[in-house]
């Protein structure tokens, strides 16, 4: 309706240009053009920073911050920076450096002993962080299943359904949070996958689901697994926060592996953003399982010849590094410990938040906020809630009632805890 | 259609698929099974169910293709085929295979059936990148005289990569600073689009003055061109794009990828090693109303031929006649005179005429920066309320696409254009690069003449300005440049002069005449 709307508009501007002088000064193209709605979790960051107040608090983007409430820069990435510095490189990634970062990418997934990575039996291609890769998966999907549909969780990362709407790929949606429990509505979830049309295509987030923070425990996703064989679904993985959950990579690949183990051909887009701290260097990974190497050779042709028409070839800073730090015994070491340290920061702020609710003697549960996973916590605070948070505190975070905990810290807890009870306290 | 034994034989194979346990996928599958024996399964049914019951034409049609492949099979093997046998294997990897499709549980057996299930099965070898395939055959090539002219990627006189000096002083400042690498906004590094913009415009141009450009960062050239082309489909939906015959390759990709339509002007005249002039304004004419141009802002990719000042007036007024929009792709600003302002002469007319255009701008060769993918796509609206409605849009295809772009490249940038030490050192060392390439087209052009006894005026190469010559050599004539001398170009008889040291010009004199006079 919108679209057919702009194309009239656009339509009679044409015709109306046709009678207008050609000496006038500037035509304007873009009468039709409108304002584009804010980003929602974008636009929490750009109006927290406009606010002035001493006390305010973003909670909106996941980026991490120090107890000093800080951007950080990982130590590794300091000493890989040192290491690369005054690397010279031809003109695109070149070939021995894009095809080291997609090995140690995918070697961080699936285990380093993982049958499939030593027959390259997969195709991998580096993506501009997670966006990206699920963009180009979204891309390829179209290009290979032009019928088909994305089946997303409610709720998920809004920019999800962008993505896949953006190439055209239709989303449904399937029950995933329950908002009484706070917790995973798995009875809901299993019978949206069982009533799914067989073979369709499913984003799951393996692990720290953005925004609720619920995942599915070991048991559940097996039985999700099975029912995925069953059903023949597509599942493609959604990996942003590998060891920001637990602390430990491989534990929080667990999801993965176990449909690796019941022989499911994956995809999966994998972000450095978060647990390299490299947000604005835009580097992931983006796999697919495949049958044998050739078919592997042919896939990663065609997602590279979808990149080649979006933005040529990826940032090379970016890659460096990672592959530098993932290939360096010494740096990746240091990275699992800074790894745990940036986890257990998060922890202790959960718990510490969750304390001092109950000590204020607020008449809700909030274990949600210990129970939950990640960096971010599905708090339950209505709208109007939130927008009480915003006005009169000055605590920013997304309608969605989604706090990041990153922001959390020593030294705003209790101002935080004090906040949330103020506006939940009579329910 | 087969005879009994042949579906033996042939179930007999499908049994095999069921016992192949040569790949670690396994799936369980309910089979019928006989009254009799309950643990024998009646090898016929497993085929039937699969012809049966796979719905989609493809895998019916695979598995028919399947079958009878089986047949030949049978043929060569007099006698039974042998469980895991390696031909059986092989001709497994072979063809397509068939996810055996379980939408209804007949039996109480579970078979353990080894399934190889891609989705991806159909998926073919994309094409090879022309310009891309050209180095990667030079480096394949072990003759010592080889010459890479293919990419345009600047090269010194000892054909060795540069990276400027300004650009490690700006990567030295930054290692220094160790800025952190949070987010940038979606439309980019506040401090690289101000610059950008003014480097394009100049400082004190009025849209810069009035906030009439709306300016996103974007990955180099082609990101840039993809948000331009996204923006258009959304928002003029059948308009078409023209571009240049020829034009860069990858610039059809995008808009195909984009979905926008387009077709081309004449521009390349053959016969002059020119532009032809009178065919470009003509289809540009002729093209519907409200038609977006794609215009080289300067260094036109790949033929190195520039419309004179009077021709971009004579250009201007048929695009205004037909109230089309100019659309620039300015990938060379400053390599191709060595100016800067010069080289952005054209946008600026355009601008000055109080037109709305938009404009792609890349840093990969003016800056070295081709891996670091920075560039910018400017949209110069009639009004600031124009140009902030716009840039929102334009944040709003980003977003879905790669959320906001890269860091790294855009802080080099701002470091470079945005200190005026670093930026009159940038501009020193533009004009050596370009010289170094006016000095290379002299001594081609020398060499050339000098050495062709039949009188072939070969001055096309002097006025051809930027990376790239196009010498007018045929298909046939570039193959011959690369089999017989070494010479890697691209078949539409493009060089990259970039990639030429004097040293070579003799050599690739001798090349071009032997080709251009001697192959047809």
């Amino acid at each position: 309706m919108q679209r057919r709307r702009m194309m009239i508009k656009w339509a009679r501007d044409t015709v109306r240009r046709r009678f207008m002088s050609t000496s006038a000064a500037a035509i304007d193209w873009w009468d039709h053009v409108g304002h584009a709605p804010k980003d929602p979790i974008m636009s929490v960051t750009e109006a927290f920073l406009s606010d002035t107040s001493p006390n305010k608090i973003n909670l909106g983007v996941g980026a991490y911050r120090d107890d000093d409430g800080r951007p950080v820069v990982l130590q590794c990435v300091r000493d890989g920076e040192v290491k690369i510095a005054g690397t010279e490189f031809l003109e695109s990634v070149s070939a021995s450096v894009s095809s080291k970062l997609v090995e140690e990418s995918v070697k961080l997934i699936y285990g380093k002993e993982a049958d499939f990575i030593k027959e390259g039996r997969f195709a991998g291609v580096q993506a501009l962080s997670g966006t990206g890769a699920c963009r180009l998966f979204a891309e390829f999907q179209r290009r290979f299943y032009p019928q088909s549909r994305i089946y997303l969780p409610i709720p998920t990362w809004s920019n999800h359904h962008n993505i896949w709407r953006d190439a055209q790929v239709p989303g449904r949606t399937f029950h995933y949070y329950h908002p009484d429990s706070k917790g995973l509505h798995f009875a809901a979830l299993m019978d949206d996958i069982k009533n799914a049309p067989d073979r369709s295509f499913f984003l799951l987030h393996p692990c720290a689901h953005n925004p609720t923070g619920v995942d599915p425990t070991e048991e559940q996703w097996r039985e999700i697994s099975n029912l995925f064989k069953v059903k023949n679904h597509f599942p493609f993985f959604d990996m942003a926060y590998q060891g920001f959950a637990s602390g430990d990579l491989d534990k929080d690949a667990k999801a993965i592996r176990i449909f690796l183990e019941d022989g499911h051909l994956i995809g999966c887009a994998q972000s450095f953003a978060k647990n390299m701290g490299l947000y604005g260097h835009r580097v992931g990974c983006l796999s697919v399982l495949c049958v044998d190497a050739k078919q592997a050779v042919a896939i990663k042709s065609q997602l590279q010849h979808i990149t080649r028409a979006m933005y040529s070839s990826p940032p090379v800073h970016g890659i460096l590094l990672v592959s530098t730090i993932l290939s360096d015994p010494h740096l990746k070491e240091l990275w699992k410990k800074e790894l745990k340290v940036m986890a257990n920061r998060i922890h202790r702020m959960r718990s510490t938040l969750h304390e001092s609710l109950k000590k204020l003697g607020s008449p809700l549960n909030w274990d949600h906020m210990t129970n939950q996973v990640g960096m971010f916590c599905f708090s339950g605070l209505s709208p109007d809630q939130v927008n009480r948070l915003v006005k009169e505190f000055h605590i920013y975070m997304t309608y969605d009632g989604r706090i990041s905990m990153a922001g959390v810290t020593t030294s705003n807890v209790s101002y935080l805890a004090n906040a949330i009870h103020e506006v939940t306290k009579f329910g | 259609m087969y005879s009994a034994s042949a579906i033996d034989k042939a179930t007999e194979f499908c049994f095999l698929l069921c016992h192949e346990t040569s790949y670690n996928y396994k799936y369980s599958i309910r089979v019928p099974v006989t009254e009799s024996n309950p643990h024998h399964c009646d090898p016929i049914i497993p085929l039937l169910l699969a012809m049966t019951i796979i719905p989609s034409k493809m895998m019916a049609s695979t598995m028919l293709s399947l079958v009878s492949a089986a047949l030949p099979l049978q043929e060569n093997h007099k006698g039974k085929m042998n469980l895991g046998s390696s031909d059986c294997s092989s001709f497994l990897r072979k063809e397509k295979r068939n996810p055996f499709m379980k939408t209804k549980s007949f039996g109480r057996i579970n078979m353990a059936i080894a399934v190889n299930t891609s989705r991806f099965e159909g998926v073919t070898m994309a094409p090879p990148d022309p310009i891309l395939g050209v180095s990667e055959a030079f480096r394949a090539d072990n003759s010592e005289m080889k010459l890479n002219l293919g990419v345009g990627a600047y090269r010194t006189e000892e054909l060795q990569p540069y990276v400027l000096n300004v650009v490690k002083k700006a990567e030295n400042l930054m290692l220094e600073r160790g800025e952190n690498k949070e987010y940038l906004p979606i439309e980019g590094l506040a401090a690289f689009n101000k610059v950008t913009a003014e480097l394009l415009f100049g400082a004190g141009n009025p849209v810069i003055e009035q906030q009439r450009v709306a300016t996103v960062q974007g990955l180099s050239g082609t990101g840039s061109l993809r948000l331009a082309a996204a923006l258009i489909e959304r928002y003029f939906p059948g308009a078409k794009v023209l571009i240049s015959s020829p034009t860069w390759g990858n610039h059809k990709n995008i808009f195909n990828d984009a979905r926008v339509p387009w077709s081309e002007y004449r521009y390349y005249d053959p016969k002059t090693v020119g532009l032809d002039f009178d065919g470009m304004i003509s289809d540009i004419k002729a093209a519907p109303e409200g038609s977006f141009v794609l215009l080289h802002g300067c260094a036109h990719n790949p033929t190195g031929i520039d419309p004179t000042p009077e021709q971009w007036e004579k250009i201007a007024d048929v695009i205004q006649e037909k109230n089309h929009i100019p659309f620039f792709d300015v990938a060379y600003q400053g390599f191709a005179s060595g100016s800067l302002d010069a080289d952005a002469s054209s946008v600026r007319l355009f601008a000055a005429r109080g037109m709305e255009l938009l404009v792609a701008q890349s840093y990969s060769k003016n800056l070295g920066l081709y891996a670091e993918r920075i560039g910018a796509i400017n949209v110069v609206c009639s009004s600031a309320d124009a140009a902030a409605r716009v840039k929102s849009q334009l944040k709003r295809i980003a977003r879905p696409m790669y959320s906001n772009p890269p860091i790294h490249g855009a802080r080099i940038v701002a470091n470079v254009v945005g200190d005026p030490a670093l930026f009159n050192e940038w501009k020193e060392e533009m004009e050596l690069m370009a010289g170094r390439i006016k000095n290379v087209r002299q001594k081609l052009f020398d060499s050339l003449s000098a050495k062709d006894k039949c009188g072939k005026d070969w001055s096309f190469i002097l006025k051809q300005i930027g990376m790239f010559s196009f010498t007018g050599l045929s298909k046939v004539q570039s193959e011959n440049m690369t089999n017989k001398w070494h010479v890697y170009m691209t078949k539409d008889g493009r060089i990259s002069l970039a990639g030429l040291s004097l040293a070579k010009c003799e050599y690739l004199a001798d090349a071009i005449i032997d080709s251009f006079h001697c192959v047809s």
